[in-house]
């Protein structure tokens, strides 16, 4: 039976020649992950029933991201909960202040995931990982725990939206402003347990850093997961980081629910306004949005390439004095890579706050909570009520470039419109 | 087994940051969470809620992060059952898995209005909105979903089989 790429890695991974969509199989892990917030859940339910070993000390990530550097004595008092757990259990990957990063970017720059592996994390955006031309999901801490435990997931195989990516993007156009045009075109729950599978010439202009970006959004249009057909790019990423890495390709004739041909030329700088990632339009149409705070990171924006594109955009500029603006790079690989190349140096001389890697003001956390009519423009994934802070608090979701031209502008701009060229 | 409340009614894509907001992320008790529910959506829903009240909604109900704290929180209120006319996969799965009742049915889901009696029998897939007098029957979950309904959640199912489900 003709399978999609999803299908086929699902298939290899429950021992079983083909599967279709709507059977639901146990499969084994590659890589399990929980977070400061998922894994003390799944570590006290692991617990509560009993078990006292788990099922591979190498093949669990615990990564604390969300809170850290801890945000107050509850947010510790988890953190200590999970670093105590993984001494007891040896956990090879336990990443803590200091090494650690945002779980999305860490884990693929690390090389612990990779083409043709399953994973699952009790994280939404663990669908992050199908840039490499993995399946990778997010579960709850139950399945975390669950999976800590055997090795194994339940899941239901999923049918497939294919979309067809033409052209190349236009200057000032990243993977963000595809995968919110995408989302705006299909609804937040148009792909809802399906695959988005991404293939086509237009590939070839994507660089992993927007391939991250767009499969991490998948989840936004309620996608089980997005995954990219491995090319030469992915190839070459993964040299460095891995040792092996197995190619899953979809059949010719595998079936989708439905085909999309997107012309990257066409893809215009994107906004998602509130309260919903679905509710996109072109920055240009917007109108004038004055903004009061400015974040450029995330799982989703926080790599060297989203920095670069901002430092660029940054670079001999101030920021807006109303508008506080808040980089945070999302390892510490890309804070040093930044460092580096002088974009740390450009934010700073610019009047950004740069920030260790946190999710922090992602989800209203700490480094950058909103008040009440506060307004964000922001690079990450989510802009639901309250998402950032006071539940009369709004969220702007762009691309990095939008982001820092909007800091310059103080409102809402492109970066032509700030005369960048 | 069956259960019996009134109606809270919510719209489409109700997303886990209103159904319990990250900024109470950092307690995973389930008390706690309760008394935050549906907080940024509805301050009223802690105080009006009673054991055996049933959420109904609409589409793409829990979307958003994978915190199982939604339906912790939910499950805490006392909710015996959420109706929507679809799931976000996450709270899908993780209302199984914990043992939260849900059901999908979108013509309950458009029919019953907020302060409604509802009646649900899961063994006969029932829904009865005895105010108005109408019911519905649904769709039974697939033989494996039931199983870990049945045992009381997925970790359960472990203890109850060691070579699992």
């Amino acid at each position: 039976m003709a399978m999609t790429m999803t299908q086929k890695i699902i298939a290899a991974h429950c021992g079983r020649d083909s599967v279709g969509p709507g059977e639901i199989v146990m499969a084994k892990t590659d890589l399990v992950l929980g977070n400061d917030i998922t894994a003390p859940l799944a570590i006290r339910e692991f617990e509560k029933y009993g078990f006292d070993k788990v099922f591979d000390r190498d093949k669990i990530a615990l990564v604390m991201d969300h809170f850290t550097p801890c945000k107050d004595i509850k947010a510790a008092a988890q953190c200590s909960e999970v670093r105590a757990f993984a001494g007891a259990y040896r956990i090879s990957n336990y990443f803590d202040v200091g090494e650690v990063g945002i779980e999305h970017a860490l884990l693929p720059e690390k090389g612990l995931v990779g083409s043709g592996d399953l994973v699952i994390g009790a994280d939404s955006h663990t669908c992050t990982y199908g840039a490499l031309g993995a399946f990778s999901t997010g579960v709850g801490s139950t399945d975390m725990a669950y999976a800590m435990a055997t090795g194994k997931v339940w899941l239901k195989v999923p049918s497939a939206i294919r979309f067809i990516l033409k052209n190349k993007l236009g200057k000032w156009v990243s993977g963000k402003d595809v995968i919110l045009h995408i989302i705006g075109l299909i609804g937040v729950s148009g792909a809802q347990y399906k695959s988005m599978e991404f293939s086509g010439d237009g590939l070839s202009c994507l660089s992993m850093d927007d391939r991250f970006c767009i499969a991490n959004m998948a989840i936004e249009a309620g996608a089980k997961n997005g995954v990219f057909a491995v090319d030469d790019k992915t190839t070459e990423y993964e040299k460095l980081k891995r040792k092996r890495s197995v190619i899953y390709t979809a059949d010719p004739d595998a079936e989708y629910e439905r085909t999309f041909e997107i012309d990257l030329s066409l893809a215009r700088p994107t906004a998602a306004l509130p309260h919903s990632p679905g509710n996109t339009k072109p920055v240009d149409d917007c109108g004038d949005i004055p903004v009061d705070q400015v974040i450029i990171g995330s799982c989703t924006n926080g790599r060297l390439e989203d920095l670069a594109n901002a430092a660029m955009v940054l670079h001999g500029r101030r920021v807006n004095r109303n508008c506080r603006t808040i980089v945070i790079p999302a390892t510490q690989q890309i804070y040093l890579d930044a460092l580096k190349m002088g974009f740390i140096s450009t934010f700073i001389e610019a009047g950004c706050a740069v920030s260790t890697p946190t999710c922090g003001p992602c989800l209203g956390g700490h480094m950058g909570v909103l008040a009440r009519g506060e307004r964000a423009v922001s690079t990450t994934n989510r802009n639901f009520v309250g998402r950032m802070g006071h539940p009369e608090s709004e969220v702007y979701l762009v691309s990095p470039a939008v982001a820092a031209a909007t800091a310059v502008a103080g409102a809402l701009a492109t970066p032509e419109k700030i005369g960048v060229v | 087994m069956k259960v019996h409340g009134k109606v809270i009614k919510y719209g489409d894509n109700i997303d886990t940051d209103v159904i319990i907001p990250a900024r109470y992320l950092n307690s995973t008790d389930e008390r706690e969470l309760a008394e935050h529910c549906m907080e940024d959506l509805d301050s009223s829903f802690t105080s009006v809620v009673r054991p055996g009240d049933i959420i109904v909604a609409g589409e793409n109900f829990g979307c958003g992060s994978s915190r199982e704290h939604a339906p912790m929180a939910i499950k805490a209120s006392g909710i015996s059952c959420v109706i929507a006319v679809d799931f976000a996969r996450i709270f899908f799965r993780n209302a199984i898995n914990i043992g939260l009742p849900i059901l999908e049915c979108a013509s309950a889901a458009r029919d019953c209005e907020n302060g409604d009696t509802v009646e649900i029998d899961f063994d006969a897939g029932t829904i009865t909105n005895i105010t108005k007098g109408l019911s519905w029957n649904t769709f039974p979950f697939p033989d494996f979903l039931q199983k870990i309904i049945r045992s009381g959640g997925l970790l359960q199912t472990l203890k109850n089989d060691s070579a699992g489900i």
